[in-house]
């Protein structure tokens, strides 16, 4: 920490004025990225050096139209503009303005400069004015407006020296108000300036509109609005500079004509939406093997290579796969959101929003939910970390609640060995083979739970915030790397730091729970297993699995198994179920793992035919019949399609929504539906 | 009773007048994106499902739904 107090900017501007490319370019990789108190909207800080080295500190605010607060990013900037007092209160103000589109821009710059802050006007994408024809005097908007003017294309750096420069100097408030409010409402106003005669009448306005004092204040809001965008209307008649059209707009427009296409829109997003799904399937995969192998040989390379012991064996078996654990999930966050970012920096997600509106809304979703919904198949951690473009809060809610009841990747290997057991692999009318359907059936079930709680949902929850949908449809761009790769920084950065360390955290204590059980059973457990062997005549390997299987039956997490027990049985699943199920907690793939190691076969390396060769010996006592019967098979199925198993999952939510009641109604939730669903399949089948 | 035509009855390629808010507090809204009473307004294209439309406000092009739009009066 610095004992020098640095100067602190803050970039405001209109949502896709260009703020963010600004505050890249300025910042660069000295970003920092948290979370305003209380509320779920990013906060960016960053350092920027200007050229005579002075360091100052940099705060991206969320973008916003205007000073009266719309949604909860607006009310985030209100909140920290409007109270001197405020930790993040800035000494200098850049207001970002899209110069293709002036005039709605200047309202928020005028309310800026009307507060009385320092203030400088970053008159962005210039080139874009420029190729539909607009140009404006500068001079002539520095003297009327009172403030210093900048014109910068942060897209490719341009004007950045400038500002920087600028920033060196001391910005004083210069000039006048540029509209006067003090008539809208005089007695007050007057009053206020007189107790605090440094404010503004702005100022004054804005604090008397705060603190409930003014009556009517939507109609001086509505009054202020008008009157401010006449005056800027002629400002920009006055100001404007016309130049020859190269017809961006037109160009632009016939994008549209093809991307919202009745057919060809759908068609076209739906083709998005299979290459987003293959990449975070099929390339992540790759990566993920890789992580999985060099954490699984370090385990291995640790455990054989340090003294025996409790450390080590917290080392190798507890933390090594749990720091494994969350690092597997960075390829599928980081290709998840290098095709987010592309989408939002082209313009394409607002297309999106307008394509799937209607369809999403009747489910108490957004349009924007679709992304994070299609993710879901894949993992549904980056998938819920994807639902911050949702603004509205009930519908970002609904939204992440429901997205972990899509099949996620995790659940592939647990239906496809059950399947495998219970589902015969036969044709049915000859063409459709029986275990392809019943896998694309668990697919659509999942998808079905999603539909049907999000409109209870819908029904259900209590909401001020009105759901409207008044948005600006960008013109498109092409997308900077740069971003692009600052974007997926941010979100593994984010995931690895915030969520990992309460995963890793609970992979400790399950790891406790698998390793340590009570008496001596565990530390006995290599001559308890050799006593109980009648033959002799077996290899090592056998004698380690058998210990092994032995050992976590006598563990604490089986103890958890056999307690379950009575509960999971109406479900048609034994003890040895239950272990998986709560080993299932630590990631659902586990499944396989520990039903390996309960049947003894960890030497067979998870081999799925092995596996489901011993699991199909398994003889239920009470029948004499084989324990895996088509209900039960089913019946586990439809447990792992609904049940909330996978703590990162809940980490995420945890994060995400700020408190552990989500994540809590989401356990519940989930799986309840998964015991009540489990209950009737078993009895249906059986 | 006569009903004022709304920024949400034009075909595309239709052009308005901005007359007056029905909504309250969506107006406030409204103004804040630049339409403002007097200002004029063009049906683009709507998505296609009829829901929600883009229209065209002084050079930019705004998405909303049905019906906001409907809140939005035109002069006759």
């Amino acid at each position: 920490m610095s004992t020098v107090q640095r100067k602190r900017i803050a970039l405001v501007g209109n949502p896709n004025s260009g703020k963010s490319s600004l505050f890249n370019q300025l910042t660069g990789l000295n970003q920092k990225i948290g979370n305003f108190p209380g509320v779920t909207v990013d906060k960016k800080t960053g350092v920027s050096v200007l050229s005579n080295n002075e360091k100052v500190e940099i705060i991206d605010l969320p973008g916003t139209y205007s000073i009266y607060p719309k949604s909860n990013d607006e009310t985030v900037v209100a909140d920290i503009l409007l109270n001197k007092e405020d930790e993040l209160f800035p000494d200098v103000l850049v207001v970002v303005v899209d110069a293709s589109n002036l005039k709605r821009n200047l309202l928020l710059f005028t309310q800026m400069k009307d507060l009385g802050l320092p203030v400088i006007l970053a008159l962005n994408m210039v080139d874009m004015a420029d190729r539909i024809g607009m140009g404006y005097d500068l001079e002539l908007l520095e003297k009327e407006l009172g403030a210093l003017v900048i014109s910068t294309n942060a897209r490719i750096g341009e004007g950045i020296d400038e500002l920087k420069k600028a920033l060196e100097n001391k910005v004083t408030v210069s000039g006048g108000s540029f509209f006067d409010v003090t008539e809208l409402a005089k007695d007050q106003i007057t009053d206020y300036l007189k107790e605090h005669p440094e404010d503004t009448a702005y100022w004054a306005l804005q604090q008397l509109t705060t603190q409930g004092k003014i009556e009517q204040k939507d109609s001086v809001q509505a009054k202020d609005t008008t009157l401010r965008y006449g005056k800027i209307n002629r400002l920009v008649k006055k100001a404007e500079v016309k130049k020859e059209a190269v017809g961006l707009k037109l160009y632009s427009e016939k994008i549209d004509k093809f991307l919202t296409h009745k057919i060809w829109g759908y068609v076209i997003f739906l083709s998005i939406l299979f290459v987003i799904f293959q990449a975070i399937f099929a390339w992540a995969s790759w990566p993920m093997d890789l992580i999985d192998i060099v954490f699984s040989e370090l385990s291995a390379w640790l455990s054989s290579n340090l003294p025996a012991g409790v450390f080590t064996d917290l080392l190798a078996k507890g933390l090594v796969p749990g720091i494994g654990g969350v690092l597997i999930f960075i390829p599928q966050i980081a290709i998840l959101f290098a095709f987010i970012s592309l989408l939002e920096e082209s313009g394409y997600m607002a297309r999106v929003v307008f394509l799937m509106d209607k369809i999403m809304r009747k489910f108490g979703l957004n349009g924007k939910s679709v992304v994070p919904l299609i993710s879901g198949v894949a993992c549904a951690i980056p998938a819920i970390m994807a639902t911050r473009t949702i603004e509205n809060w009930k519908e970002r809610m609904i939204t992440i609640f429901v997205t972990p009841l899509m099949s996620c990747s995790a659940r592939l290997p647990v239906y496809t060995i059950l399947i495998a057991l219970v589902i015969p692999d036969e044709y049915v009318f000859g063409v459709f083979n029986m275990q392809g359907l019943v896998l694309l059936s668990l697919y659509l079930l999942g998808f079905i739970a999603v539909l049907i709680s999000a409109y209870a949902l819908k029904r259900i929850m209590k909401t001020t915030e009105r759901s409207f949908l008044i948005m600006e449809l960008p013109t498109y761009k092409t997308p900077r790397w740069k971003n692009v790769g600052l974007t997926i920084l941010e979100k593994v950065k984010t995931f690895s730091f915030e969520a990992g360390k309460i995963i890793i955290a609970v992979s400790i204590v399950l790891w406790v729970l698998a390793t340590y059980g009570p008496g001596d059973n565990i530390t006995n457990a290599e001559e308890h297993v050799k006593a109980t062997l009648v033959d002799t005549n077996y290899t090592e390997a056998e004698l380690n699995d058998k210990v092994a299987s032995y050992k976590l039956e006598h563990s604490y997490v089986a103890k958890l198994g056999k307690a379950i027990e009575p509960a999971i049985k109406p479900l048609g699943f034994n003890w040895k179920v239950g272990i998986a199920l709560v080993t299932s907690f630590a990631a659902r793939e586990v499944f396989v793992g520990t039903m390996s190691t309960i049947y003894s076969i960890e030497s067979a390396d998870g081999d799925v035919n092995t596996i489901k060769a011993r699991m199909g010996s398994e003889i239920n006592p009470e029948t004499g019949e084989p324990y895996f019967t088509l209900a039960v098979g089913l019946s586990l199925m439809v447990f792992y399609v609904f049940a909330m198993q996978c703590m990162s999952t809940l980490a995420i939510t945890y994060r995400e929504t700020k408190g552990w009641k989500w994540p809590a109604l989401q356990t519940i939730y989930m799986s309840g539906l998964a015991y009540v669903l489990s209950l009737l399949t078993f009895n249906l089948f059986s | 009773m006569s009903k004022a035509k709304t920024v949400g009855d034009l075909k595309p390629g239709e052009n308005g007048t901005i007359c007056c808010f029905k909504d309250d507090h969506l107006s406030l809204k409204l103004l804040d994106m630049g339409c403002l009473p007097g200002t004029s307004v063009e049906m683009k294209f709507s998505a296609p499902l009829g829901d929600p439309i883009c229209i065209d406000v002084e050079g930019y092009s705004l998405l909303l739904r049905k019906a906001e739009a409907h809140t939005i009066s035109l002069v006759e």
